[in-house]
């Protein structure tokens, strides 16, 4: 269920490091809470992000949920499949559906993330 | 037992723009009597449009058709019961209508002469002596136009007086069970927000209070009784917590309704406060507005109300506007007069004493779904309710059904819903307020629909889940209606 | 009392379902210390004709069948009879909010065409549900435009209604969005770009115009938008006076559209309630405050409508609103809606030119004070006296002469802002334009 190569945050995020950029979303659990996606709120390219802090967020019908970056750097890409098809989102959040492309200001930061089985385990015991 | 909803034959309707075809008028002006003007001579031709393009031509009959039908669709008071927790959906008395509807009232133009208005400047010079002395505070303003705007007022009054006393301070505690309404408010007074939790028993936390308030905090924005119906037991308490740190109580006051005649803010600490006359006071609520939220106010904050200010002087009323200290308008003109007219009227025919039967049916009402339906649905928070009562949908849920479901369900039984999901710390929330205008007939009705309900719950769930079935609509498809926004009619 | 329909033996029935005797100890359980322990020091309830005496007195103690020349943001038209009739339907009068959109079809279906009129009208893309009035549309619409920009300094014109500058300071106040004030030509009345272009700066997140100003005039919003837009910062354009749009050219350049709709049949009510709209393009349309209505199917795939982009508003956002706003003036807009439908499209064009031909024959005999085009409304200087007294002298023939401009505009007078509409006649003009006539020392004729 949860990719053994992303690392997880409480706040229900992961991301895939890769050198020194990495690819950001949200994850399964996530959209499983939301519910139907009606619209994501991004930054733009070029943007700067700080991990533990708001990058955007992600809206349902009758909830709006922040979206708190497990790392910090520079925005490079923008999923922009999102605006027109926010469904994607429930469909496939741990693909085709990232929302972020970042260069990590601060690689070393992947260390205070969570595996994907302590991640397993924090939704299962949430749950 | 009369069942309220049969089969109904409803009529189709398209809109305006679909019914419209050139040529076709409902208004008639009369002839001019002075030159017609050229419109691009006077105003410019670059200033003069074309045509209104796509706006509709219909005539009268079409036109009282079309709102007709489209009224048919809709649900109100006058049909039956609304049980919507913190609404106080009562009846809209139709005198008040009549009255607000007098000339000398009705045009009457906010910039027309102070000797030719005293009978607005009375209307409204009444309806504050009124609204204070039911409040127990000292001063009134009626300029906020809704709860909303009034709770803006209102937190605007309070900086303003610690600003006068050296420190306007940074933060205002609002409880998890409060409308959404008070820390958006909050925001744009400039104050952040600081969420204080309710205690196990759905209480304000004295001891969690205790802690929170210092130097730094302004106000505690409450509702009381709380949004779960239930007094606030240790409010004088938590009012004198506060204002031993140099810090105001807030108090919301969507809830007067379980309190007029009964106990007073300005009696238990509150120092300033909003009221709902759209609520409490029964002016209608038309589909969403128009409203009014006036603010009372303690001695100390009464300097910096909003200007003008309504005054007596040599047997007139005057309007003062020489306050130094105000916070200024909140409103251009007086306040929602129309609305106020209404609210009077309400007053009026009630008086003092039947004020307070009113709050006293209204709290009987409620205590009584309590028990009717404590059986079958589950109580999250046991203390003794007023004016509403909070239940929650754990019973139903461990079969799939939830309490939006539950509400859905209840239109088949021809109520309108309660309040779904609300408060926030009742997980699955049905919130229910009958008000004093039903009598026990439709009570008993929506006690029995309810416990039907719960029935239908362990026999037939997907019937729950999948209603309405009765309705001319069907449920609505709000997720494609916030993906892809549709928000005018376009031509094909 | 007639509005509550228990009967005594019912009431007991209740109690004591609810095992108690008396109803007081209903309320047994509140602290001592908060219990009111006396009646409420309010006369006790009267009837119903009594009720309609008391406002009729008070009603004849306004002014009564006297012919006004004021406007000022506040307007005497016609209001349709289907006006009063379709609202006062009670499915309309007494509904509630359209959260439950299987049983508000009628609300949500009228909603939205009132959302696609006032597109119509000023040739914005979306509008709103309606705010409470013109004057908090204006500093709702300056919180868009911050959002939107992400920039916090606003600039407003001195020919933007005095009362909404005021609310506009009041909101600004605490939220560190600066307030500068820029002016207008004293020849035309028209705003001073010169004056706007000097003081804007990149940190300008809107520029805030009306038009038909306060003085009535036509005012510059396109030559306004330019330099706001050279400056990365919207363009706020206001109307007060809404027959205008059936004859004036839509803001196309405007970013933000701001009003009020009173005009449109909502009585003037001594000032409220009235009905505010915001409009706007494409792309802010998230950023709208206020409830917004849509189009969908429900699960027969039948067109419906619901109140949508919720996530928006205070019940949801909470402090992260666009907005604390939570009603919308439904039955007000409603009004309108109904007044738009009756006059239609040939309709409000034909009453915003009466308009125009009545004001315009008022101003050949009363000599505007500014030389820019104007509506409905226009300035003109008092001569002899000031116009505080001419009013009082005109009083005395039934007339309300104009609003005199001294209050806010402390270089203007000796002036007045006359309105004259569809409904002002002939004869009280020319008995207006006499008496301003004849205090000036030297007689001006057409």
């Amino acid at each position: 269920m949860y990719p053994e190569n992303f690392r997880y945050t409480k706040e229900h995020e992961w991301v895939l490091v890769e050198g020194d950029s990495a690819t950001i979303g949200i994850t399964q659990h996530a959209q499983e809470e939301l519910g139907d996606i009606v619209y994501v709120d991004l930054p733009k390219a070029g943007a700067q992000i700080e991990q533990g802090k708001s990058l955007g967020s992600v809206e349902s019908v009758k909830a709006v949920s922040d979206v708190y970056s497990p790392l910090s750097g520079e925005v490079t890409e923008v999923n922009a499949t999102l605006a027109e098809k926010p469904e994607s989102l429930n469909q496939d959040p741990h693909g085709a559906a990232w929302l972020v492309k970042v260069k990590l200001s601060n690689p070393g930061e992947i260390q205070s993330l969570m595996t994907a089985s302590d991640y397993s385990a924090y939704v299962g015991a949430e749950k | 037992m009369i069942k309220k909803v049969r089969p109904h034959l409803s009529q189709n309707e398209a809109l305006l723009f679909e019914r419209s075809s050139p040529g076709k008028r409902a208004y008639q002006l009369p002839e001019l009597d002075v030159p017609e003007v050229d419109a691009r001579a006077a105003l410019g031709a670059e200033n003069v449009r074309s045509e209104i393009a796509g706006f509709p031509e219909v005539s009268e009959v079409e036109a009282i058709r079309h709102f007709t039908r489209l009224s048919t669709w809709n649900y109100a008071i006058d049909h039956g019961m609304y049980p919507l927790g913190s609404c106080t959906m009562k009846y809209n008395p139709r005198i008040n209508e009549l009255v607000a509807r007098i000339d000398g009232l009705a045009w009457a133009h906010p910039y027309q002469p102070e000797a030719l208005s005293q009978g607005c400047m009375d209307v409204m010079a009444k309806v504050e002596a009124a609204l204070a002395e039911i409040t127990g505070m000292d001063a009134v303003t009626l300029q906020p136009a809704a709860g909303a705007h009034g709770e803006l007022t209102g937190i605007l009054l309070i900086r303003a007086l610690l600003e006068k006393r050296g420190n306007p301070r940074q933060k205002i505690l609002i409880p998890d069970s409060a409308h959404g309404t008070n820390p958006a408010t909050a925001a744009i007074a400039g104050y952040a927000v600081e969420n204080i939790k309710s205690s196990e028993t759905g209480a304000l936390d004295v001891g969690a209070l205790e802690q929170l308030v210092n130097e730094d905090v302004a106000a505690l924005m409450v509702t009381n009784p709380n949004t779960l119906g239930v007094f606030e037991h240790n409010i004088i308490q938590a009012a004198e917590i506060l204002h031993r740190k140099g810090a105001l109580l807030y108090m919301d006051g969507a809830n007067m309704n379980a309190l007029v005649g009964i106990a007073r803010p300005g009696d238990f600490g509150v120092d300033v406060m909003h009221l709902n006359l759209h609520k409490t006071f029964s002016t209608p609520h038309g589909g969403g507005g128009p409203g009014a939220g006036p603010v009372a106010v303690k001695k100390q904050l009464e300097p910096f109300l909003p200007i003008p200010r309504i005054r007596r002087a040599a047997r007139k009323y005057i309007y003062d506007y020489n306050r130094k200290q105000s916070i200024g308008r909140v409103r251009a003109y007086y306040g929602n007069f129309g609305v106020l007219v209404r609210a009077l009227a309400y007053i009026l025919a009630h008086g003092g004493p039947g004020l307070r039967n009113a709050t006293v049916d209204a709290v009987l009402n409620a205590v009584y779904i309590r028990k009717k339906l404590e059986p079958f649905y589950d109580l999250p928070y046991p203390a003794p309710n007023l004016h509403e009562v909070v239940f929650s949908d754990k019973r139903q849920t461990a079969r799939g059904v939830h309490t939006g479901d539950l509400a859905k369900r209840l239109i088949d039984y021809g109520f309108h819903p309660y309040t779904v999901s609300f408060p926030l710390i009742v997980h699955g929330a049905l919130m229910i307020e009958p008000t004093e205008t039903e009598g026990k007939l439709e009570i008993d009705q929506f006690v029995e629909a309810m416990i039907s309900i719960a029935g239908e719950v362990e026999t037939d769930p997907q019937l729950v889940k999948n209603a309405p079935h009765g309705t001319r609509t069907s449920r609505v498809d709000e997720v494609t209606a916030a993906r892809k926004p549709i928000l005018r009619w376009k031509p094909e | 009392m007639r509005y509550l329909p228990k009967s005594d033996s019912e009431r007991r029935e209740m109690l004591d379902t609810c095992g108690v005797t008396s109803a007081d100890e209903l309320f047994a359980h509140l602290p001592d210390a908060v219990r009111l322990n006396r009646p409420l020091a309010l006369d006790p309830g009267i009837s119903e004709y009594e009720i309609v005496d008391y406002f009729k007195k008070r009603a004849a103690q306004n002014a009564n069948g006297y012919a006004s020349f004021l406007g000022a943001g506040v307007y005497q038209h016609y209001r349709p009879v289907l006006v009063d009739t379709v609202v006062s339907r009670g499915e309309f009068l007494t509904s509630y909010t359209p959260y439950q959109a299987e049983i508000s079809q009628g609300t949500l279906t009228t909603i939205f065409e009132f959302q696609t009129m006032l597109c119509q009208l000023t040739g914005m893309d979306v509008a709103n549900a309606s705010m409470y009035d013109g004057s908090t549309a204006v500093p709702e619409a300056a919180m868009m435009a911050v959002r939107a920009t992400g920039k916090g300094r606003v600039m407003v014109a001195r020919s933007v209604h005095p009362e909404y500058r005021e609310v506009l300071r009041t909101y600004a106040r605490h939220q560190g969005m600066p307030i500068h004030e820029f002016g207008y030509l004293e020849d035309r009345g028209t705003i001073d770009l010169e004056d706007l272009a000097h003081h804007i700066d990149p940190l300008t997140a809107a520029v805030i115009v009306q038009s038909p100003n306060f003085f009535g005039v036509i005012d510059q919003v396109k030559a306004a938008a330019e330099i706001a837009h050279k400056h990365g910062a919207l363009l706020i354009m206001v109307f007060t006076e809404a027959v205008s749009l059936g004859i004036l050219e839509p803001p196309a350049d405007a970013d933000i559209v701001a009003g009020e709709l009173q005009s449109f049949a909502i009585s003037p009510c001594y000032g409220g309630p009235f009905a505010g709209v915001i409009a706007t393009k494409e792309k802010f349309m998230r950023q709208l405050p206020g409830r917004l209505v849509g189009q969908t199917t429900d699960s027969r795939g039948n067109r419906a409508f619901c109140l949508t982009l919720s996530t928006r508003e205070q019940h949801i956002r909470r402090e992260k609103a666009t907005s604390n706003i939570c009603t919308n003036q439904a039955l007000i807009a409603l009004m309108a809606t109904v007044f738009m439908t009756v006059y239609g499209k040939r309709g409000l064009r034909e009453l915003a030119q009466q308009n125009l031909s009545k004001a315009h024959y008022l101003a050949t005999r009363s000599q505007p004070r500014f030389s820019g085009p104007f509506f409905n409304e226009f300035v003109t200087r008092v001569e002899g006296q000031s116009p505080a007294e001419l009013n009082k002298a005109l009083l005395k023939t039934k007339i309300i002469g104009g609003l005199p401009l001294a209050k806010h505009y402390p270089e203007l007078s000796d002036c007045m802002l006359l309105c004259a509409t569809e409904m002002s006649t002939r004869e009280s003009m020319d008995l207006l334009a006499t008496a301003l006539a004849a205090t000036k020392p030297v007689e001006v004729h057409a």
